[in-house]
């Protein structure tokens, strides 16, 4: 919903840390990329939620059992644990309360997996700093009035937020410019430095 | 002409031209209201054919004045079938590959047993002896229906609006028997503002001096007029404000000037009076009190403790719901606590709400949105239940 979709290298990385047959929750499920990639591949009992009704018709002709609800509304109607994993990728940033959001998610599966655009990354930093305007890149190109991305984070701050919320991290990936992974083992300020992406496995 | 049509509607009653079950004394059924209804008829058409493991039939519910001749030309009206427009061969749900069955409701006047129906005790029209029905006592008739057919689980139940609620009661009080559901425009109960339009009508129905507290047909009169009136009403609230303003906005009827007087000088009031007028020729007074009172009285929720979710408890039937933007009788909102509940209980849902300015009867109409979902949840709800394409 926030990002272009041909920019969505992180859905395979999504992809690869859900095993097959699990019950997914996708949240933010956009065109439903995801679920049918999960469907296909893996075959998951997969769900949607979704805030554009286009984007819900759309999944649902193509099969996908998705409806039209907002995170920060419709979550509380879900079970405790009633997924194995709850996926909210490229959409907290454009949440209203992503604390309360993330405190969901954890509630609702067993594992929440959370990928989100890296407000770290060098290039935000070097054009903050140099332009001293909020920054427009090929990845975020909206302008600071008409950006659905009202709560931007980095990787160091997403990770804070998980401490706060007694969430373990099982797992944790970045990924430059080009969608590569960065070595695993780099300390956190490099990937907050060189990551455009992130991709969080969360337990608690 | 109309008393032609009148006629044909009674012999539609008792000897429908559609095939009938009939259940004798040994097989009631039994009523919410308390008592057993016996012996009592269901008429029914069926499209397609059942295959050899009979998992591909779809029940469809008709609405509060539909009927079973949902695929095929009504024998009284000599129109086509109301759905025609999705079922059929070759058709969004195609009868070449779906056994498809849409029975006349326990109450209906097209067949089953219904107030006009004969009461054999009396040997007379039931007329207000028979006991009220409900959304659960219908289905609970199609239920032994479908097991005349030897039908364990039925691969969907789809309706919309009055036939939406006896998907709802389907699901919450047979699951097993249900793989998917599809309510479409409806509600899990009747909100207060649909049950005060439905007393208007009976009212107008009850006012007519020729509905005789119900013995019309003992009186050789039928209340045309009250069920006109009730009809005239009912179907403003099927269409929006929008939608009858683009149609009719406030142009004259076949005159140049307003007349001063009380004659339809509107394009919509001539529009209301004619539909007013088709229905009685089509419908039986008394079944439209015994239609609109059977949703009334439908709240899931009331029959599960006040808990919506615990309809739905433990569920694994995949669903889908559809709302309509313009629909004021089953606003989205009804539908969206559904989908809450469903969510609540961990069912599979989906749901889908489809802009338009057709308000509730759009669900009824050409829609491409409405197929498009309909076509997706019905293909992967096929693959899933092993249906070949």
């Amino acid at each position: 919903m926030s990002v272009n979709r041909d920019q969505r290298v992180d859905l395979e990385v999504v992809a690869n840390l859900i095993p097959p047959q699990s019950r997914v929750l996708d949240v933010g499920s956009g065109d439903g990329s995801l679920l049918e990639l999960l469907q296909d591949t893996k075959q998951v009992d997969g769900r949607g939620l979704e805030l554009s009704q286009r984007g819900v018709n759309e999944c649902v002709a193509r099969g996908l059992s998705v409806i039209q609800g907002d995170a920060d509304k419709d979550l509380e109607f879900y079970p405790d644990k009633g997924f194995d994993f709850v996926v909210l990728s490229q959409t907290l940033q454009a949440t209203r309360n992503p604390k309360l959001v993330l405190d969901e998610l954890l509630r609702i599966g067993n594992r929440a997996i959370v990928s989100f655009p890296n407000f770290g990354h060098w290039r935000v930093r070097l054009s903050l700093f140099l332009n001293g305007r909020m920054p427009v890149t090929k990845d975020l190109p909206y302008s600071w009035y008409d950006t659905p991305n009202i709560h931007f984070c980095t990787i160091r701050d997403f990770v804070n937020l998980c401490d706060e919320l007694g969430a373990t991290v099982e797992k944790a990936t970045a990924l430059d410019a080009a969608g590569q992974k960065i070595g695993l083992s780099m300390p956190w300020w490099f990937w907050n430095f060189f990551g455009q992406q992130a991709v969080f496995l969360l337990k608690r | 002409m109309a008393v032609l049509r009148a006629r044909k509607t009674n012999n539609e009653v008792d000897q429908p031209s559609s095939p009938v079950l009939r259940f004798g004394s040994d097989k009631p059924l039994k009523l919410d209201a308390g008592t057993l209804l016996s012996p009592f008829q269901i008429a029914y058409q069926t499209y397609g054919t059942l295959n050899d493991a009979r998992s591909n039939a779809i029940l469809v519910c008709h609405a509060l004045t539909g009927d079973q001749h949902v695929a095929s030309t009504n024998p009284v009206t000599g129109k086509p079938g109301w759905w025609e427009v999705l079922i059929g061969p070759g058709k969004i749900i195609d009868t070449n590959r779906f056994f498809v069955i849409c029975s006349n409701v326990i109450g209906g006047c097209l067949g089953s047993t219904g107030p006009a129906s004969t009461n054999p005790a009396t040997g007379k029209p039931y007329g207000l002896d028979l006991p009220i029905i409900t959304i659960r006592d219908m289905v609970r008739a199609q239920q032994m229906l479908i097991d005349h057919f030897g039908i364990e689980k039925l691969f969907c139940v789809l309706g919309g609006s009055m036939g939406g609620m006896q998907v709802l009661e389907w699901a919450s009080s047979y699951p097993e028997r249900v793989f998917s559901a599809l309510p479409i425009a409806t509600g899990a109960r009747h909100s207060s503002q649909n049950i005060a339009f439905h007393e208007v009508g009976r009212q107008a129905v009850m006012a007519d001096p020729d509905w005789h507290g119900g013995k019309y047909f003992e009186h050789g009169k039928r209340p045309e007029k009250g069920l006109a009136v009730a009809r005239m009403a009912a179907h403003i609230t099927y269409l929006s404000e929008a939608a009858l303003h683009r149609k009719f906005g406030r142009n004259l009827q076949d005159r140049e000037a307003l007349t001063f007087g009380f004659d339809a000088d509107f394009q919509i009031e001539s529009y209301l009076r004619h539909q007013g007028m088709t229905f009685v020729d089509r419908f039986d007074a008394n079944s439209y009190l015994y239609m609109t009172r059977s949703m009334d009285y439908f709240d899931l929720a009331a029959d599960h403790g006040g808990r919506l979710a615990d309809a739905f408890a433990g569920t694994k039937t995949r669903f889908c719901l559809v709302s309509f933007t313009s629909d004021w009788l089953f606003p989205t909102e009804e539908s969206r606590s559904i989908v809450h509940a469903l969510n609540a209980a961990g069912a599979s849902v989906s749901f889908v709400e489809i802009e338009t300015d057709r308000g509730h009867d759009a669900f009824l109409l050409d829609e491409p949105e409405l197929f498009a979902a309909i076509n997706g949840f019905i293909g992967s709800a096929a693959r899933a239940r092993g249906l070949s394409a």
